[in-house]
């Protein structure tokens, strides 16, 4: 039922699966820290490297992954196709009078790639994961309670709600609705949304009367057996290591190293 | 297109809005007792799948942001059902992503909760025409608001977003429109069929 969501988390491997998942936000957060603080193309293209690395060693099914990156590329394309034209600078070519500027190319270039980056990134250390166990994660870190509820009760719900909302297209279409641009399509999705509502506010009452029924007092254990090991120590350092490589060599202190790069 | 990704906004606008939405969420999260705490989670999945649905505009589609209705239900509960549907996107979906998750949630709950704090006592003790009037004016302030506001980050971080700011805002015009019949159907049906979820006060 889950699959919806989660970019295919049974074809990862044993060892991966196994991994406690406060190890993937960890270090889903350090690679987005790492990203946004880089700020050459060919520094953000290696780390970029290493996300597709990752993706390949988690076997991310790569057609799914391009489909939720459709979406997303629509907003980068419209945010840096005219960023080399509205940064000043050298020009580098003309279009239609307008003049591009190599700056600005270099800034589309960097924003695309670190953007990118942590797109893929995330969908591949977080998306691969069940929703409950990111939400167990997000517990296990400490954050408050009741935002912890709230986003494993609503994980819960949306698939409820998803049947809830499928069935009521299914009455919609057996009734000969086709979606238009008129104000007649447009009543129909308000009172589809209003219906969507009223139906899962009664639901919430059955919720709330059943969990109290149950006892609740303001507290939902997590039931996880997640143990943190020492395999998940190693990992995330080897892992912090390995991204902040392109920031170390972006500040130039790798080549401080014996037998590094020459300047 | 409500979402912008990491990476585009400079860090000072990134470290604002996550102090603002912690700050919103802190509040919101105080006032929100374990009573209610099924029905704000039922909402936000609720609003989450209504997002999902594609509406033609012309010749395009708009998905609906909703966050004028959620508003207007919810109150201040609104912050913290907006702040777990956008991260749920995020990390699912690839809408947005990690760092920004303060700023997008910024964008989206702040006008949520003007239309709650403003909007939401009018629409009580409105019946018919004048509910379905108030609401889609609460459609097209959640709408316009959340804009001008993902203007504003871009703008604030760098100047020369500009021009792709403008474009943006062009592209919000047909979502508004629609946002604005869609919410005042909705609460005109809501009013209808179960009126003691407009008049429950605020969660």
């Amino acid at each position: 039922m889950n699959s919806l969501l989660s970019l295919g988390s049974e074809r990862q491997p044993t060892w991966a699966r196994k991994r406690d998942p406060r190890l993937r936000v960890v270090a889903a957060l350090w690679l987005a820290l790492v990203a946004v603080s880089l700020s050459q193309p060919l520094a953000l293209a290696s780390l970029l490297l290493l996300v597709l690395l990752l993706a390949g060693l988690l076997r991310l099914p790569w057609s799914l992954l391009f489909q939720r990156l459709l979406a997303f590329e629509g907003f980068m394309l419209v945010l840096t196709l005219m960023l080399p034209f509205s940064v000043a600078g050298d020009p580098l070519f003309q279009l239609a009078g307008f003049s591009a500027s190599e700056q600005g190319v270099e800034r589309a270039l960097v924003i695309l790639l670190r953007a990118n980056t942590v797109v893929i990134g995330m969908l591949t250390l977080l998306g691969t994961l069940e929703p409950e166990q990111l939400g167990h994660a997000l517990g296990r870190l400490k954050l408050p309670d009741k935002l912890v509820h709230l986003f494993l009760l609503s994980v819960r719900y949306l698939f409820v709600l998803l049947d809830e909302y499928r069935r009521l297209r299914t009455a919609m279409r057996a009734r000969a609705f086709t979606p238009r641009s008129d104000r007649h399509t447009w009543r129909s999705y308000g009172w589809l949304v209003g219906m969507l509502l009223v139906r899962s506010m009664e639901r919430s009452q059955r919720v709330l009367a059943a969990m109290k029924c149950r006892g609740f007092h303001g507290r939902l254990y997590l039931l996880d057996n997640n143990r943190w090991q020492l395999t998940d120590s190693g990992l995330l350092l080897l892992f912090i290591l390995l991204a902040a490589g392109p920031w170390l060599w972006e500040s130039g202190m790798l080549t401080a190293l014996p037998g590094g790069a020459i300047p | 297109m409500a979402h912008i990704p990491d990476g585009v906004l400079s860090a000072p606008v990134l470290v604002g809005g996550a102090l603002a939405t912690a700050l919103a969420v802190g509040y919101a999260t105080r006032k929100l007792d374990y009573e209610r705490l099924p029905q704000a989670a039922v909402l936000a999945a609720a609003f989450f799948v209504a997002s999902l649905v594609t509406v033609p505009v012309g010749p395009s589609s708009v998905h609906l942001l909703l966050n004028g209705l959620m508003g207007v239900l919810l109150g201040w509960a609104a912050v913290p059902a907006v702040l777990v549907a956008l991260l749920m996107q995020a990390v699912f979906f690839g809408y947005g992503g990690l760092l920004v998750l303060g700023v997008n949630a910024f964008n989206i709950a702040l006008p949520a909760l003007l239309c709650g704090l403003l909007i939401a006592p009018r629409l009580n003790r409105t019946q018919g025409r004048n509910t379905f009037i108030w609401g889609a004016i609460a459609g097209a302030a959640g709408v316009a608001v959340t804009g001008l506001l993902l203007c504003l980050s871009l703008l604030l971080s760098s100047p020369d977003y500009l021009p792709a700011g403008q474009v943006i805002l062009f592209t919000y015009l047909p979502l508004l429109l629609v946002e604005a019949f869609v919410t005042g159907a909705t609460l005109q049906f809501i009013q209808r069929v179960a009126p003691e979820l407009l008049n429950r006060g605020h969660l």
